[in-house]
Parts: structure tokens; sequence; C-alpha cells
């Protein structure tokens, strides 16, 4: 991995790696990318912060030759460069780790790497490559496993590893830690430096701004397409960052205490254990679980330990037995998930398109996929009440502020942020009396987590039971009452959220939950528990 | 006993009938693979057919009358292309229209050639292997056309999962927007994958009226492009069960004839339909496997791409 750039950069110190000049982006009516112009050193590191839909992606996928842009220029190392398509770009050296990851789900972890190098790069030897790198980054993969069997977060170690087989002199990452553990992102830090320090640079974008004052070297804001600011994040507060990137104060989400009385919780889960779909799933062994009246439990863990098949046990999509779940004293673990929403429960999954929304569907015909079997109104008697299902639209457009370009749109004309607020709007307008939400703000911008937090805290403080599956600690500690963790398809105790710390949680997450005293035993304990 | 000579003649009309079949569905299986759906193989197959009649009558030459079968499969399929993969046509509706396209335009060209005698691929003759009971004239005594046949399977099989260009087939049939992400060029993998398919399916009807009754009659194609379709998808996309299923499907035909013809009393409509019938048994049995399944079906199958640039 180790390539000598340095002293080549520091010949060329005076011209920046990339500077674009006056990029432009349209689509249709809207514009995404105005007139950026803004520029990276070889051996920085640059935060791109910025809402989602204020044009991060676009730009960015400019760069890497995506997108090609309306007007304006790409300097690389000094000279204007037209990327035709991604190839080119690589060629240069300018390699990406997406966001909306740009996978092969049929194919190989091998495959998948393979296609991402040039065409002269034959498979020998490949395997052995990834293992290395990946090892040596902390990620670690298994180059004979396939796509489809990955968790979400195994998908962007390989992402991240394809990049870093191409040698590339820029590294364009898209949220590189929204899957990983505290202890991960700092590995990932150290790689990140380190590949710095070699004299490439990294542009970085992320919505954590703990991450930007930590890591970046400078930091472009972007907002409604437009450059707001080039910070210094030395310079700058999380708050201060926050201001420039919304344009407004973003306040913390207000928790008042949860009053739980004695009576019977309205979630039980007791001794689930289902076991492993497929090679890769995880088995779930011996769950244990109660979540009161007007609490909010939440469950971390790095991507892979079972937390989809436990949201798929609880939701229903996968039968247990009778008695294994228990909702409002009704024993429904081996009832569908229909059963289950008919008693009061509410499911939000993790993917919001293809498992939380159909792309081609209306959002009232949306509504009417998870209302319809609950015997609501939208649907009485199997046939389709498509007034109803216009109202719960447009309430739950209007209460979670779902901004839509036309009534009643499909839903993949909706931004990410905006889609993930209306599924999670969807359920809650129901009015549960259990909710369990699986990654309820991921790839949402700050402005959507904050609104959908405070209707996860409010729907709990009203009497209702929430169990939040979270890989994002910020996010866990800002809305929960309790928190436990999932690793290996295990539970580790529930302990109250103020007794917790993001490093006892890291080494909770690596399988480390005995004792207290284990606690302090193993410090690495992160970072070996959970080889893919 | 039965005598060696009835097992070596209904082998080689075994042989005979599966190969149409397993020319075209071999070709069609690549075409699905780079994620086109091309339901013109039957219009294909007949352009093969009369192309490649009409060329060997005209010139006297079998060689000439398979090369242009195939050019005229492969002529067939750029009208399919253009509309599919470059203006993302409707996949289903346009390679319907190719079908009927293709078997209306054979007609009109075939018409001069109606009754006239053809003429027949030759067959290998190989002196002292060829003279082989049973396995002699069955191994060593085949038209070309049956051994490129198995060239193609196997040389399929050897591109899908060995070779860089067939990965990179696979990726844009699995997700064509990922394939866009990493700068491969999409449109170009499935022109190269069409055109396969079209000259393949060309071939499989020129064996038709060079090899297995050489005369040109319209409609001699007789629905075998539809069962291609079929079979590539009984298949799951994988090579050598589509050379199964093609041999499957021959098999249980000519036996059916065989059982017929011995004088067993069965009602025919049942002898008709047993190929399907043991065809897509035997396949649903052999594609029981999910995972197998979920790799090799091509996921973005018949959805059109449209690039953003």
């Amino acid at each position: 991995m180790a390539k000598a750039g340095g002293s080549e950069q520091s010949d060329r110190g005076s011209a920046p790696l990339v500077h674009t000049i006056g990029l432009t982006k349209r689509f249709g009516e809207l514009i995404a990318c105005d007139a950026i112009s803004f520029d990276i050193g070889a051996g920085e590191i640059h935060a791109l912060l910025g809402e989602n839909g204020a044009g991060k992606s676009t730009l960015v996928k400019m760069l890497y030759g995506a997108l090609e842009p309306d007007e304006g220029t790409i300097l690389w190392r000094g000279e204007p460069v037209r990327h035709s398509n991604p190839a080119e770009a690589r060629s240069h050296g300018i390699g990406m780790v997406f966001q909306h990851f740009s996978l092969f789900e049929a194919l190989s972890v091998a495959e998948n790497i393979l296609l991402g190098l040039p065409p002269d790069e034959g498979r020998r030897g490949l395997a052995d490559k990834i293992r290395t790198i990946s090892r040596e980054y902390g990620l670690p993969l298994d180059p004979d496993a396939s796509v489809h069997d990955l968790s979400v977060g195994e998908r962007q170690r390989v992402e991240i590893v394809r990049c870093l087989l191409q040698e590339p002199q820029l590294i364009i990452m898209d949220e590189p830690t929204s899957v990983l553990t505290p202890q991960e992102a700092d590995l990932l830090f150290v790689t990140l430096r380190r590949l710095a320090a070699e004299g490439r640079a990294i542009l970085y974008i992320t919505h954590r701004l703990s991450e930007v004052l930590e890591l970046a070297g400078r930091a472009t804001i972007l907002r409604r397409g437009q450059v707001v600011a080039t910070a210094d994040p030395k310079a700058e507060s999380a708050a201060s960052l926050a201001k420039m990137m919304v344009g407004a104060d973003v306040a913390g989400v207000e928790r008042p205490a949860a009053s739980v009385d004695g009576s019977a919780p309205r979630l039980q889960v007791r001794n689930l254990s289902v076991p492993a779909d497929g090679p890769f799933g995880i088995a779930l062994a011996n769950i244990d679980l109660d979540v009161a009246a007007g609490q909010v439990v939440g469950i971390a863990g790095v991507a892979g330990n079972g937390q989809s098949e436990l949201f798929d046990a609880l939701s229903g999509e996968r039968l247990a037995d009778s008695g294994a779940i228990v909702i409002d004293s009704q024993p429904v673990g081996d009832k569908g998930i229909n059963a289950r929403r008919q008693m009061g429960a509410a499911f939000v999954p993790e993917e919001r398109i293809g498992h939380g929304a159909v792309a081609v569907f209306r959002l009232s015909e949306n509504v009417v996929l998870t209302h319809h079997g609950a015997g609501e109104a939208v649907a009485p008697s199997g046939r389709i009440n498509r007034h109803a299902a216009r109202e719960v639209e447009t309430r739950v457009g209007e209460r979670f502020d779902v901004r839509r370009s036309t009534d009643d749109p499909r839903a993949s004309a909706l931004s990410g942020g905006n889609l993930q607020k209306f599924v999670v709007g969807r359920e809650i307008d129901r009015d549960p009396a259990v909710m369990v939400v699986n990654q309820p703000t991921w790839g949402v911008d700050a402005g959507a987590a904050q609104t959908i937090r405070e209707e996860l805290v409010s729907l709990a403080r009203k009497g209702a039971a929430v169990l939040v599956i979270s890989q994002d600690l910020d996010e866990l500690f800002e809305i929960s009452d309790l928190i436990t963790v999932i690793s290996d398809g295990k539970l580790s105790p529930v302990y109250p959220a103020e007794t917790l710390t993001a490093e006892k949680i890291g080494l909770m997450m690596g399988g480390v939950h005995h004792a207290h005293d284990g606690l302090q035993a193993a410090t690495d304990g992160g970072e070996s528990g959970h080889a893919a | 006993m039965v005598d060696a000579g009835i097992i070596t003649a209904i082998a080689l009309t075994v042989i005979t009938a599966s190969t149409p079949l397993l020319l075209a569905a071999i070709g069609e299986l690549v075409v699905e693979r780079s994620g086109v759906l091309n339901l013109g193989l039957e219009g294909m197959m007949i352009a093969g057919a009369i192309g490649g009649f009409a060329a060997a009558n005209l010139t006297g030459s079998t060689a000439i009358g398979v090369g242009v079968a195939a050019v005229a499969g492969a002529v067939l399929s750029i009208p399919f292309g253009i509309l599919v993969i470059n203006l993302a046509a409707n996949q289903v509706a346009t390679g319907l229209s190719l079908t009927l396209f293709g078997l209306g335009a054979a007609a009109m060209v075939g018409e001069p050639f109606l009754g006239t005698p053809g003429l027949k691929l030759p067959k290998l003759d190989i002196p002292g292997l060829t003279d082989l009971q049973v396995i002699g004239p069955v191994l060593f005594g085949q038209d070309g056309l049956v051994y490129l046949s198995f060239v193609l399977v196997a040389a399929t099989s050897w591109f899908l999962t060995r070779s860089r260009a067939g990965l990179t087939l696979r990726a844009v049939g699995d997700s064509h927007d990922s394939a866009h992400n990493l700068g491969i060029s999409v449109r170009k993998v499935r022109w190269m994958a069409v055109l396969f398919g079209g000259a393949c399916a060309g071939l499989g009807g020129g064996y038709l009226s060079l090899a297995y009754t050489p005369l040109w009659t319209e409609n001699m194609t007789a629905g075998r492009g539809w069962i291609a379709l079929a079979l590539v998808v009984f298949s799951s996309w994988l090579p050598w069960r589509v050379a199964i299923g093609a041999y499957l499907f021959g098999a249980v035909t000519i036996l059916g004839f065989h059982a017929q013809g011995a004088g067993i009393r069965i009602p025919s409509q049942f002898i008709s339909a047993l190929p399907y019938l043991a065809t897509i048994v035997v396949l649903v049995i052999i594609s029981r496997n999910k995972t197998l399944l979920r790799v090799n079906t091509p996921a973005c199958l018949g959805k059109p791409f449209v690039p953003a640039r």
C-alpha cells in the first residue's frame, strides 16, 4: 500500500491536488450544485459538510466522473480535466467509497473488488491481497463471501477495501463511519491519517460534526448547492458548524424523564432463539428483553451481529415460539406481521426502499401497504379507500415536514431523509402500542434526524413501548432510557443509558459483557470480536 | 432384444432435435445474463433458417449457409438493440414485435424457395471411429454445428465464471447502476451480448433448414424459440443445465414418437405435452438450491437502463 508519493507531492506543493471553479449541475429546474469553487491539497483531510440535498453527492459524483458538470472546470494538479466516466477518474487516481453502495449482490467480495481494479488485473493472489489489506486497516473481510449475505456495515468495508486497492491519490468517502463502532471508527481515522501522511488527499463527507472536529484540516460547508463557508474546524465548535450547515440553530432532543409505572411491560421477549438464515446469517440465542410503556430502549451493536434477524423476529417476518414474544400480555411469537399490527405494534425496517416502502408506489399507496392488514380505514374489507389513504399521507406529510415536490409523489421521488421521515411517520401516525425501529436515521440529514428522534421520544412518553435498534451511539444516548448491546446474536444485560459511555458500549460490542471488571480487563475487545 | 441399430437411430434423432434448442438457448443465456430479455428468439431463429437455406442454395455451400444464418440472426437483433439498449424501450414489447417481424419477413424472403430441395450439412466421417457400433456415428459422425453447440456451452461456462469479461457481463446484469458507477460501459456490454445472442439464434435456425429438415417451409421453427427461452429460465441461467434441458426435451420428444410408432397406446396429446412436463420437472428439481438461484438470476433482467449524466 505504501507508495512513495510524498516527494513528488512536495515538488508540486504550490498547486492544489484538486481545484474546482464554478462547478454547476442542474437537474431540470433544480440546481443541485451552483457554481461551486473549492480546493483540496495533497495530504489534506478535507471535510464536506451539508444537509441531505445540499449538493454534496452531486459534487463528488462530478469529481468522480459519474456525472458531467453543466458548467465549470475541474483542475487536477493544476491541469483542467474532464472525466467522462469513473474509470477515467480512477486512472487519474481518484477513488470513491459510495454512500448508496455500488456493489453487485450476486457476486462475491473478491469479484466485486476485482471489478473496480484496472482491466489487466487478474484474480490470482487477489484473495490474499484483500485479506491482508482489510486486516491491516481493521476492516476484516472474507473474499469468498457473497455480498448479498453481508450486512450493511460489511458491505461498506468491501467498498472501502476496493477503493484502497486502487491506490488512489484522492479518496472520496461518503459517510464511512456511520456503520462502525467507536473503536472501528478510531481505527479508520488512524488509517485515514496514515493515508494523508502518505500524501493522499481525503475528501470526507459526513453529518457527524464531532468527526469533522477530530479529523479534518479544513471543512467546506454546502447549503442548497452553494458553498456557504470554508472553515478551519480547529477554530469552530460543533454548534457553530451545525449552524452554518442548517442555516439556523439546531437544538438537541429534549427528553423528559420516563415515568414507568409498575404494570407489565408492553413488549416482552423471553428466551427468543432463531436459527441462522443461510451460511452467513446470525443465529439469535436466548434473547430476553422487556420494554415498558413510556420507555425507549436502545439496542447498540456493529452491523451484522443479529440486528436484522432480531428485527425480523420481532416484526413477524420470521416466526419463533409462541411465547418468545409477548405484546400486551398476548403471546405472538408464532403470529405473522399483520396479527402483530392488529395488536397495536408497528415496525420500521432498516432499508426504506424495497423493505419499508415500494419505490414506484405513491406515498398514499405505501400507506396502504402497512395499514391495510391492521383493519384500518384505508382498506376496509379489502377494498382500498384512496381518500382515507390520501388523508393519512397528507397528515404524515404535514406533521413530519416531508418535503414533496408534488401531491402524493412516488416514494422514489423523495430524498432519503424525507422518505425516512415519511416511513417513520406513517407508523407513528397509527399511534402504536409497541414500536420497533431499525436504524431510524441511517443516511438522514441532521434536521430530519432531529424530527424523527423527537417523535420517537414523545411517542414513548405518551405510553408506547419503543425499541430502537441503531448503530449510531450518539443517537441512542440522545433518546434511550435503557441501552443494551447485541453481539453475535446475543444481548448484553440492559443498562440505564446514563451509566454507560461510548467506550463501555464499544467493549460490549466486541462481545465483552460479563462483569464490570471484564470491561476494564479487555482493552482491545472491540477490535477482535467481530471478524466477518 | 432391441437391436443396436434402433438405439443408434434414436440417439441420432435426439441430437438433431436438441441441437437447435441448445444453440438458441445458449445465446439467450448470455443475453439475459447481461440483463436484457430478448423475447425475439423465435424471430431471429427463423431469420437464420431462411438466411442459411437461401445462402446455401444460391452458393451451393453449406458452410456459407451456416455463416449467413448466424449473420442473419445478428442483423435481426440490431433493431432490437437500438430500441432496447439505446432508447431504453420496453424489452418485452420490443422482443415480441421482433418475433412477429422475423416470422413475417422470413415468409416473404422465403417465398421463392418454397419446395426447393435444400442442401444438407455434411456429417463428419472419420474412418475407423465412425464405423464403431452405436458410439461411432453418435460421437464421431455428427455435423459441425453439433460440435459447435457443445463448444459454445463449455466456452460460455468458462467465460462467465473464469474470465474478467464474463465477470463484467454478470456485473452489468446484476446491477447496471453499480456497473455504471464503476465506469463499465453498460451499453457496450449489452450490445455485444445481444449480437452474440442473435448470432446463436440464427445458427439454431440455420440448423433446422440445413440439417434437421433440409427444406424451407414457413414457420418451420414451430415455437422452438419459445422453448429455448423457457429452458434458459428453468436452467437458472447456467450453461450446462441449458444443455441438460435441451437434450432432455429433445429426448422425450423423440421417445414419444418412437413409443407411438411402437404401437403403445398413449393419447397423442399426452405425448406432445410430455417433453414440456419432463423438462420443467427435472429442471425445477435441480434448481432447488436457493442460494445458487439467487446468485445466478440476473437482478436487472428486463429493466431499461438510463444512465445519469
